[in-house]
């Protein structure tokens, strides 16, 4: 019989280099599918909250049940959320992006819904007298004016499903959840540790991607500062 | 599947749980898990105010600090509160039951309560300060008598935002083996049982917003001056 390793992995330490060597593939697989889980519920979320915004920007009166509609989807804890949707998706990848979504929505929705009332009177009719039709006054006007109010929100939104994603655990669709949820019961500190610490790098590397993103896409806000 | 579809079906599940008396008393029971979740979240909300209201008023009063007090609310919002709780749980916290539910509460707390304070004060017109000032009033007088009212609405806010954020930090407690009501939800998936998994999360969500409702029945009850020009 031989003696067991006296390594940081033995010792149970919180930093443990061995702990990266040895499961580099486990943590790859966790952080895409934390990535794919994340991209997912954001794109979807933007994909809904735009259009809500627009009507809610066209048509007064449904402003005020759109914004009350998110605001209490937002209020309920990320854990009920994910309970309620348990009926219809099951224990699946599907039930996490579908809560994501709905938490994404109310910050996506309030800050387009302002960057677009933000867009000056005079600049409307402007492009009114120009000859521009709704569309294309949405299109080319008012949401290029509604970018930076809406990537604000885009940002934070992000930041926020990075890490709620962990919660996913609950139903084994947890990205770097998973790992901390495995690394708790078995008291595994450096996979707790190690799986955490990546989870705010990839928040943090999201929210300058996106800040770079934006950076590039509103030069004229720069110009403007200059 | 009968006619009825899982969705109604999973609903009068769950409801029949909620109802079933043997589900409410006892250690584990629907009572004492809501009195759980209401101590926990009211305590932590009493001692983030103490910790982060003082401090926040101090700093925006001398005008100090500002780049922490507004960027601190970007990092909680960074950090996944699951990881904090189960990080907590593994140091010496986790062997002083709720320790790691009520640290990890508090330190989620703190930062909107931090940041809207800061910055309501920030925001008190300059003018007034300076007339008040001029009135001459000493620091802690401006401060208790021009800025901290001034600047109500704003801390209210983040008192609002910070009870929001214990409720559901408290419901995530119950994954790390805190209680509270997530517990119910947690026991629900340990039993592979839907109903008690959605009636859990019902209970949940019915708290969540009436702490939600508390806070919005408060300001529509306050004066016209504490709610701000809004």
């Amino acid at each position: 019989m031989t003696a067991p390793p006296d390594d940081c992995l033995a010792r149970n330490e919180w930093l443990c280099g061995a702990y990266l060597d040895t499961r580099r593939h486990l943590l790859f697989d966790a952080v895409v599918q934390h990535l794919q889980l994340t991209v997912l519920s954001v794109l979807t979320g933007l994909a809904v909250a735009l259009p809500l915004a627009v009507l809610a920007r066209r048509w007064r009166w449904a402003a005020g049940p759109v914004l009350a509609l998110t605001t209490v989807l937002y209020t309920i804890p990320s854990l009920a959320m994910f309970s309620l949707l348990l009926p219809l998706y099951g224990l699946s990848a599907t039930l996490v992006v579908a809560g994501l979504v709905l938490y994404s929505l109310t910050l996506l929705v309030r800050n387009i819904l302002a960057g677009l009332r933000a867009v000056p009177e005079e600049t409307r009719q402007a492009a009114l007298g120009l000859g521009y039709g709704p569309i294309r006054l949405l299109l080319t006007v008012e949401l290029p004016l509604a970018l930076p109010a809406a990537m604000a929100g885009l940002r934070i939104a992000t930041v926020s499903a990075v890490s709620l994603v962990t919660v996913g655990a609950i139903v084994g669709f947890g990205g770097l959840g998973n790992l901390i949820y495995a690394g708790m019961n078995t008291y595994f500190k450096a996979q707790v540790l190690t799986a955490s610490v990546l989870c705010v790098l990839i928040a943090v590397a999201a929210d300058l991607l996106l800040l770079g993103v934006q950076r590039l896409i509103t030069p004229w806000t720069r110009a403007a500062r200059a | 599947m009968d006619q009825g579809g899982p969705g109604v079906n999973t609903l009068t599940a769950a409801w029949d749980w909620l109802t079933d008396p043997a589900h409410w008393p006892g250690a584990d029971g629907i009572g004492h898990r809501l009195l759980q979740h209401l101590v926990l979240t009211v305590v932590c909300l009493a001692v983030s105010c103490l910790i982060a209201l003082p401090v926040a008023l101090v700093l925006g009063h001398l005008g100090k600090g500002g780049a922490l007090a507004v960027n601190i609310s970007n990092v909680g919002r960074a950090v996944p509160t699951f990881a904090v709780l189960v990080l907590l749980l593994l140091t010496p916290v986790g062997r002083w039951g709720e320790g790691p539910t009520v640290v990890a509460l508090v330190l989620f707390a703190v930062p909107p309560l931090l940041t809207n304070a800061y910055v309501g004060v920030r925001e008190v017109d300059r003018n007034v300060v300076q007339a008040a000032r001029g009135m001459g009033m000493t620091g802690p007088q401006l401060l208790f008598h021009v800025e901290l009212p001034l600047s109500l609405p704003l801390v209210m806010n983040g008192v609002r935002i910070a009870a929001v954020q214990l409720v559901a930090t408290a419901t995530i407690a119950a994954l790390a083996g805190g209680g509270g009501l997530g517990r119910i939800i947690t026991a629900g998936f340990n039993l592979a049982s839907t109903p008690q998994v959605v009636a859990g999360a019902v209970l949940v969500a019915v708290f969540a917003l009436l702490v939600e409702g508390v806070f919005e029945i408060v300001e529509r009850l306050a004066p016209a001056w504490a709610r701000g020009g809004r």
